[in-house]
């Protein structure tokens, strides 16, 4: 390998907060022409150090070289102009611009002083075609799906001039299909010449997808491996991350018992312009049963699960135990002891600017013990909170700091305790896990499980086809708003079980 | 981290008022006056026992109305409306009053009730534009200021509400002295304190009460802070639009009552009709917090009531208008930016503090 083939070398790469250590001695090489994949567990450094190779911080020591010369980051703008690009997890577009715009923002073509459209609209789709990069200029963002915000993503770092492109949990946002098309889109950028840098703590994709994979653990490169190379598996992998072993969701017995909890009859959602989102979908929960269900995200699942709870109006029958709950509030319906763990926790779990023991009473304002009849009762909720903190192992200093201090996963911990608590007859749960680390997940599993021993009905939707197969009692596909197929969790793969959700094929 | 948490929230206001004396210096030494004797006889009138209760008693009048705009702001609900409100609660109350021959504490009960349920019955038809047609409560309730100004005007000039009540300005009968709240002069011998004065204390710890304590308050918090998770929650949006509406209008409809039964004992066409958007300028100053509004209220009330001295000097008084403006300017952009680095700085010492803790684990 000689010296020039290197696209990005970092050499003991050290910094410090006051009092504490971020990253510790990293060294990464990364071969130009490849795909490098960066695993580790939530906090193990990753971030930070993706931050400093992106010029957002600075390292207190160490060296980065790009493409064998020794360079100093100020800012992004830096990194940028030594040709890194960076995909962000959380996207950064307008949703009231069209795709050529967003592209454009910030560094425009002009000509005399005016934006040269004709010129901007050549050179993307120049790069598009290049790439195999599909998109439509004159779309508006907020229309399209997240897997095309994404390659506007990508779009947009390249149109910078990057050559290397630093990838910040892409899969963690897309469904299986679209994983598969962004990996398409990875390889063909690959085949250019183009450097990707791959972070993610998912470890099936990183191993079908990466040349070589560095693994981080508490702030310092543990190794690194060659998939092509080493007979490396996932499990290995998640070893070397965590430091020891780690478990995999297991259905341990039928639990279920005779006592129907929900009855859903001809659930059907519409859209504003009237299209049914969801169509005519009925199923049964009993008492300690998991029902699943699989799909594409945009089938329907966040509108059935919006509807069960009442937010958003729906027409059919919904029944719990023995009461119509169909014309009730959502107030109601939790009061009865339904627990809501929403698709999208910071819009519709937390209160970010609130501290922990506040989100502790969202959603649970009326009860026991963040309530007394009319009157909160803080003392309740505090000491309540400490409880979950404790029980679902969230990391926090205290429960008085507000809840976007917490990472991602902390705070989908936090809300997953939250939903547990008060004994809930049923749990509508989506992505319980998502942007969880392994332990903590395992932990989350266990408590849906044995709240399930004790009667719980569970209403399970997940990206995560493991999760899915291995928690739930039986699974039904949904496509295009309604049910296709049923699976059993038994027999069925993730690879049936994703052919069935995009329609090509029947599961088990 | 509480008592940084105190020290941070004490920035903007430090930053604001540095900056707005610092400009207003600058405006004075620009218009050729000498900045240290109008700065240092502002101060010294300002401070004088009659200044502080001129002070204290327009003060109380700004801290209802800023408490009335800010319990709509907690839910980002804009009542532009306080005046119309303010002034409609005003003449109901004097007319009620007025016609009574009670003991004081009925008779300025019933007068206070009057005045919050006119109050809140005029934002009442601001709420419900909003929630049966969808029309934003800015325009709604700006245009019922107009409105309520041409009913008043009609009232007293056009039926027999109004009469004469002095040389020649049309006003409501005279409110017996068993209706009125004179207050005591107890800082200066020859001018009251309004005794609305402790009453808008009580208003004040209510309110946080209210919001800090009740499951109505932290749902209109919830509100404010995330419309979906609120929902998601359960908080019915349009209930709570109707109620913070009906209650910023009922606190709203107070804040004519301290000058009406301290002072003048009827409404007439001279009444001021502009402490509603002083009100906003102070809800914003204080935070929506109840103590933060009080000394808001207090400040402004100092820089009104010393800026006679401006014109003494020789300088026109509008000076003080521009160093109000300038100071809420200021404060809420320092604010914005106190509270995204304390987002930052959070996320900082929460992953340090962890760090340690896995460290020493």
């Amino acid at each position: 390998m000689s010296e020039s083939s290197v696209a990005v070398e970092l050499q003991g790469i050290w910094k410090r907060f006051p009092g504490v250590i971020a990253n510790s001695n990293i060294n990464l090489k990364v071969t130009a022409g490849t795909i490098h994949a960066i695993v580790g567990e939530n906090g193990a450094g990753k971030s930070t150090l993706m931050k400093i190779l992106y010029g957002m911080q600075k390292a207190d020591e160490g060296t980065i070289s790009i493409h064998g010369t020794s360079l100093v980051f100020n800012s992004p703008a830096d990194a940028i102009a030594a040709g890194i690009g960076m995909v962000h997890q959380h996207f950064m577009l307008a949703d009231n611009f069209t795709v050529l715009e967003n592209i454009i923002l910030g560094s425009e073509p002009k000509s005399g002083g005016k934006l040269d459209f004709a010129k901007a609209r050549e050179l993307i789709s120049d790069i598009a075609a290049e790439n195999g990069l599909a998109v439509d200029p004159d779309v508006l963002v907020g229309k399209l799906g997240v897997g095309d915000r994404q390659r506007i993503e990508i779009l947009k770092v390249l149109y910078r001039g990057a050559q290397i492109l630093i990838l910040d949990e892409p899969t963690a946002v897309l469904v299986p299909h679209e994983v598969e098309e962004l990996f398409n889109t990875l390889r063909d950028l690959k085949k250019q010449g183009f450097t990707v840098i791959f972070i993610s703590h998912k470890l099936d994709e990183v191993l079908s997808i990466a040349d070589e994979i560095t693994v981080i653990r508490q702030g310092t490169t543990v190794g690194s491996v060659n998939p092509h190379t080493e007979k490396v598996s996932a499990r290995d992998l998640a070893e070397m991350m965590v430091g020891n072993e780690l478990p995999t969701p297991q259905s341990v017995g039928n639990t279920i018992q005779d006592k129907v909890v929900l009855t859903v009859e001809n659930l059907s959602v519409r859209a504003t312009g009237g299209k049914a989102v969801v169509d005519g979908v009925s199923f049964k929960i009993r008492a300690g049963e998991i029902l699943g269900i699989a799909g594409v995200e945009g089938n329907g699942q966040a509108e059935i699960l919006n509807a069960l709870m009442g937010i958003e109006s729906s027409t059919g029958r919904v029944q719990f135990l023995e009461e119509d709950i169909s014309k009730k509030s959502t107030r109601h319906r939790r009061d009865l002891g339904i627990g809501f763990i929403p698709e999208d926790r910071q819009r519709q779990a937390l209160l970010l600017e609130a501290p922990l023991w506040e989100n502790r009473m969202l959603g649970h304002q009326t009860k026991a013990p963040n309530a007394k009849g009319f009157w909160l009762n803080p003392r309740g909720a505090k000491a309540d909170t400490k409880r979950i903190v404790a029980e679902y192992d969230v990391r926090t200093p205290s429960i008085d700091v507000n809840a976007s201090a917490l990472s991602g996963g902390n705070q989908q911990k936090l809300i997953v305790g939250r939903e547990m608590s008060g004994n809930p007859k049923l749990l509508i749960a989506a992505h319980p896990t998502r942007g969880v680390d392994v332990g903590a997940q395992a932990a989350i599993w266990d408590h849906i499980r044995n709240a399930r021993q004790a009667g719980l009905a569970v209403l399970l939707i997940s990206a995560d086809l493991d999760e899915l197969i291995g928690l739930s009692d039986s699974i039904k596909v949904l496509l295009r708003g309604k049910f296709v197929t049923d699976a059993d969790p038994a027999t069925v793969t993730p690879q049936e079980l994703g052919t069935a959700m995009t329609g090509a094929g029947k599961a088990a | 981290m509480n008592l940084r948490r105190i020290g941070t929230s004490l920035i903007a206001p430090a930053i604001g008022l540095a900056v707005s004396i610092g400009a207003t210096a600058l405006i004075l030494i620009a218009i050729g006056a000498n900045v240290i004797t109008i700065f240092s006889s502002m101060w010294t009138y300002g401070t004088s026992p009659r200044a502080m209760t001129l002070m204290l008693n327009l003060a109380t009048v700004y801290f209802l109305s800023a408490l009335a705009v800010s319990i709509g702001f907690k839910m980002n609900l804009f009542n532009i409306g306080v005046n119309g409100q303010y002034i409609l609660g005003s003449l109901a109350a004097a007319v009620v009053a007025s016609n009574l021959q009670l003991p004081k504490v009925i008779s300025i009960t019933l007068t206070i009730l009057t005045a919050m349920f006119v109050g809140a019955a005029w934002a009442g038809i601001a709420a419900w534009l909003k929630v049966a047609r969808g029309v934003s409560e800015v325009i709604s309730t700006i245009m019922l200021n107009f409105i309520a100004i041409g009913i008043i005007s009609y009232l007293i000039v056009r039926t027999s509400i109004g009469t004469e009540t002095s040389v020649n300005i049309r006003g409501t009968k005279l409110i017996p002295e068993s209706g009125m709240l004179r207050g005591s002069a107890f800082i200066d011998p020859g001018t009251k304190v309004y005794g609305f004065f402790i009453i808008s204390i009580f208003v004040g710890i209510a309110y946080w009460f209210l919001l800090n304590r009740t499951r109505f308050g932290f749902d209109l918090r919830a509100t404010g802070k995330s419309a979906t998770a609120a929902r998601t929650s359960g908080v019915q949006s349009t209930r709570m639009i109707v109620t913070a509406m009906l209650l910023s209008g009922a606190i709203a409809g107070l804040v004519g009552l301290p000058y009406l039964l301290g002072q003048t004992g009827s409404y007439n066409l001279q009444f001021p009709t502009e402490w509603g958007f002083i009100g906003i300028a102070i809800a914003l100053l204080g935070r929506n917090n109840p103590l933060g509004i009080a000394v808001g209220a207090i400040f402004v009330a100092f820089l009104d009531v010393s800026s006679g001295q401006l014109v003494l000097e020789g300088v026109p008084r509008e000076i003080s208008t521009i160093m109000q403006g300038l100071i809420v300017i200021v404060v809420v952009i320092s604010y914005e930016v106190v509270r995204r680095n304390q987002v930052k700085s959070e996320q900082r010492n929460v992953a340090k503090a962890l760090a340690k803790q896995e460290v020493s684990a």
